[in-house]
């Protein structure tokens, strides 16, 4: 019966059949239309829902109230724009609109080359860019066909494991935050800052660190990195304890987050929900363990889920990832190996700065570097990662040239989004925001 | 009613309002400092030292701040919501006794804004008025936030009043045993909680004669509906950032100004009145003979003060440490927990003390 309803009411476009004509969106279309106007609307309703009075109950048009959450609402996560249909406190329908945020990256991905295509991705999902970093390198790598060094790949894996746990901090502190929590978001963002004062130290940058790139990485850690990681891994079991201490065992908390904005395996599975939040419904997808990059299959650690799929599920899920995300790191920087940072063909890695000086070719390979940038052999291809919000994969179609023909990017959070109409039906304007903080929406990240 | 008479009752009036001025512009303060020592950070401490005088300088700004009223509110009742919400909340503080009374030229003045005979009807009166202040700032500002905002307070208020009550009325029938006939007056349930509990057994002769002792449910009763009543974290529904902005959405300059003034206004009163009922008002060893008379005759205001800061100082912790509960968690809390646990425990301690003070009833 569920699927009936789907395929009947929604117009999806399937590759292989014939292209619908191209219908342009305007502003006005994007509003909460009346209910009656039934088939084009119905996916407001989120596809899967099949309890209940939406078409069931007859509910006069004064009862209902259309209100608009944003994009300035202070806990829409950035420019998200809900608009959702109030009875009451209840929310019955919801429509979540996009593109506040849109800044056309993956259009500016094609002007720019695969070397400073890094410098671009990472600012996507400003949570995790090096994920992103991540992601892009190896598609590239991919269609250069060529493998990193031992040591750029667990540099790369340590540095987004522990993009990982930062990532997930903000998401717990601004979690808790958004349920009136206040003191968790302080919490978060201090242990936070510990890591990216490490981060600071190896890349130069807080964010947006432009470190992981087509080759290896820009460099290599700093001297005495491992007293720094050392010091982030004896912290952070101690403060995880903590905020276990505000939350879990916080009946407040529990009743707020157990039971609210459930979503399904099946609904999440069919809405391509990845990350937290797909695992969250017990579901043990997690690309490290099925599409292992970065030989990060040589570390162990488990993949966490949970069991119902609401608010604390994924609560839980984020807390336990920091931890097995602190056993991969713990790992890393026992089994480091030695070598270089970078693969040293210099078609396509700058060759060393003091080089430069003495070598004629290392000149001309600098300067044609950054001047015109390495070409690629044309072909397409997709490589993903398993950023902090799900599957982050990075489509590239290179035609040759120095620069991208098309970049793609299968951003998590935009799929995770879709997910919060179902999340949301039936539950109260106070689980909105529970809601949407538990899915970890980076605005830029959907939009792009 | 002689010159000088009135002079003090004017003179107590002033006192009693300057006093509440000067603790709240000190309780924005305190709040933010002791919120922030709890969270790792400094808090504020540019203006004057530790930053004391913020309060000053935000309440300065938002006086010079244009008032905006948007085109669709109604606007009596925009305009009049402010001044609903400060007038009950200072009126309420009138009733509390804030130190032992004190003789001045012969005439003696009670430290009290006005000591009725009905006070605690007063308080409960001047509480529920205050409900209105939101109710009507959320419906008047045509807004849909504000709406929301206003019709939680609704709903939020009805449920936690009656609680309150309730635990009031347990303190008021305990009070009745304790002297001659029954009171109201907060100065009088004052007074019945001098001493100490030494007539119980001589065993109890250290711990004071408090209410809170034989009341300590109705205490812990009082002090959840107070924190919802005044819409604090984490029964903050009503102004919920996060979720609906507030009901005061719409206002600003002096207009909101009030509203923040009102709400820390009755975290301060409401403290007081929990004090005063539960944990002995002014009550304290004053050591006459020892110290200077002008200090024992202060003292009273200090142990007074001291209580009533520690509860604050609980509006605060709790505000730090708990998320905020659901509309329905809310509801369900005031009316299937705290309301029946006020009943009962006024039916039992109403029953205990009948036992107490009559015998058992086949005697």
């Amino acid at each position: 019966m569920t699927e009936d309803k789907r395929t009947d009411t929604i117009d999806i476009w399937v590759a292989g059949t014939e292209e619908p004509e191209f219908q342009p969106t305007f502003e006005g279309e994007q509003e909460i239309g009346p209910e009656e106007t039934g088939g084009r609307l119905a996916e407001q309703y989120g596809s899967v829902v099949d309890d209940d009075y939406l078409f069931d109950d007859e509910v006069s048009e004064d009862e209902r109230m259309v209100i608009n959450m944003g994009p300035q609402h202070p806990s829409t996560h950035g420019v998200l724009r809900l608009q959702i249909e109030l009875e009451g406190e209840v929310i019955r329908r919801t429509k979540p609109i996009i593109g506040y945020l849109h800044t056309g990256m993956e259009k500016t991905a094609e002007q720019l080359t695969f070397g400073q295509g890094t410098t671009n991705v990472t600012r996507m999902d400003y949570l995790s860019p090096f994920h992103g970093e991540l992601a892009f390198s190896l598609a590239t790598e991919k269609l250069l066909g060529i493998e990193v060094p031992p040591r750029a790949a667990a540099i790369r894996v340590l540095m987004t494991e522990l993009n990982r746990i930062t990532s997930h901090l903000v998401a717990l502190a601004t979690g808790g935050m958004d349920i009136g929590a206040i003191s968790m978001m302080i919490y978060g963002f201090r242990e936070r800052e510990s890591i990216l004062a490490f981060f600071e130290k190896t890349t130069g940058l807080r964010m947006n660190h432009n470190y992981i790139r087509p080759g290896g990485v820009a460099a290599d850690l700093p001297a005495g990195w491992k007293d720094d990681v050392a010091a982030i891994l004896a912290e952070m079991p101690r403060r995880v304890r903590e905020y276990d201490d505000l939350l879990q065992y916080n009946p407040v908390w529990l009743a707020r987050t157990k039971g609210v904005g459930v979503i399904t395996a099946e609904e999440a599975v069919a809405y391509s929900i990845t990350g937290p939040t797909l695992r969250a419904t017990g579901v043990d997808w997690d690309l490290r363990k099925v599409f292992p990059y970065s030989g990060i299959d040589q570390y162990e650690f488990e993949v966490v889920t949970g069991e119902n799929g609401d608010v604390y599920d994924r609560y839980r899920v984020r807390v336990d990832e920091i931890a097995e995300s602190l056993k991969i790191v713990s790992q890393v920087m026992d089994t480091m190996p030695k070598g270089d940072y970078r693969i040293p063909d210099r078609k396509i890695t700058p060759p060393p700065r003091a080089r430069i000086d003495e070598s004629m070719e290392a000149l001309i390979h600098h300067f044609k570097l950054f001047t015109e940038g390495f070409k690629v052999p044309p072909g397409e291809t997709y490589a993903a990662v398993e950023s902090p919000r799900g599957e982050l994969g990075c489509y590239l179609v290179s035609d040759g040239g120095p620069k991208p023909y098309r970049m793609h990017t299968r951003a998590p959070s935009f799929y995770n989004l879709q997910g919060l109409p179902i999340a949301m039906a039936d539950s109260l304007m106070a689980d909105t925001i529970a809601t949407i903080a538990s899915l970890d929406p980076v605005m830029g990240d959907v939009d792009r | 009613m002689s010159w000088a008479e009135i002079g003090l009752v004017v003179l107590r009036v002033v006192l009693t309002f300057g006093l509440l001025l000067v603790v709240t512009v000190i309780n924005v303060w305190a709040e933010r400092k002791i919120l922030a020592d709890m969270q790792n950070r400094i808090g504020p401490d540019r203006a004057g030292p530790w930053g004391i005088l913020q309060t000053v300088a935000d309440g300065l700004k938002l006086f010079f701040k244009e008032s905006v009223t948007p085109r669709r509110v109604e606007l009596g009742m925009f305009l009049l919501a402010p001044f609903l919400a400060v007038v009950p909340a200072f009126l309420i503080f009138m009733m509390v006794p804030w130190g032992r009374p004190v003789v001045i030229g012969g005439n003696e003045m009670p430290l009290q804004g006005a000591d009725l005979n009905i006070g605690l009807l007063f308080i409960l009166a001047m509480s529920s008025l205050a409900v209105y202040a939101v109710i009507l700032a959320g419906w008047s500002s045509g807004s849909k936030y504000p709406l929301l905002g206003g019709v939680r307070a609704t709903a939020q208020a009805i449920s936690y009043e009656a609680a309150m009550g309730l635990s009031m009325v347990a303190v008021v029938v305990f009070t009745a045993t304790q002297g001659e006939g029954g009171t109201l007056s907060l100065s009088e349930i004052v007074t019945r909680q001098s001493g100490n509990w030494g007539d119980i057994s001589p065993l109890f002769a250290w711990v004071p004669r408090w209410n809170v002792f034989p009341q300590i449910a109705a205490f812990v009763i009082f002090l959840i509906a107070i924190v919802a009543e005044t819409n604090r974290a984490p029964f903050d529904l009503v102004e919920a950032e996060q979720e609906i902005v507030g009901f005061h959405a719409e206002y600003s300059g002096m207009r909101f100004a009030m509203f923040f003034l009102a709400e820390y206004v009755n975290i301060f009163s409401m403290s007081a009145i929990a004090a005063t009922l539960f944990l002995g008002g002014w009550n304290g060893p004053t050591f006459e003979g020892v110290v200077p008379g002008l200090v024992s005759a202060l003292l009273p205001t200090v142990w007074f003060l001291a209580k009533t800061y520690a509860i604050v100082f609980v509006f605060f912790w709790v505000r730090a440490t708990l998320p905020r509960l659901r509309y329905d968690q809310l509801m369900t809390l005031g009316w299937k927990r705290l309301i029946p646990a006020a009943v009962v425990w006024l039916v039992v301690s109403s029953v205990v003390m009948g036992w107490r003070q009559f015998g058992p009833p086949w005697s």
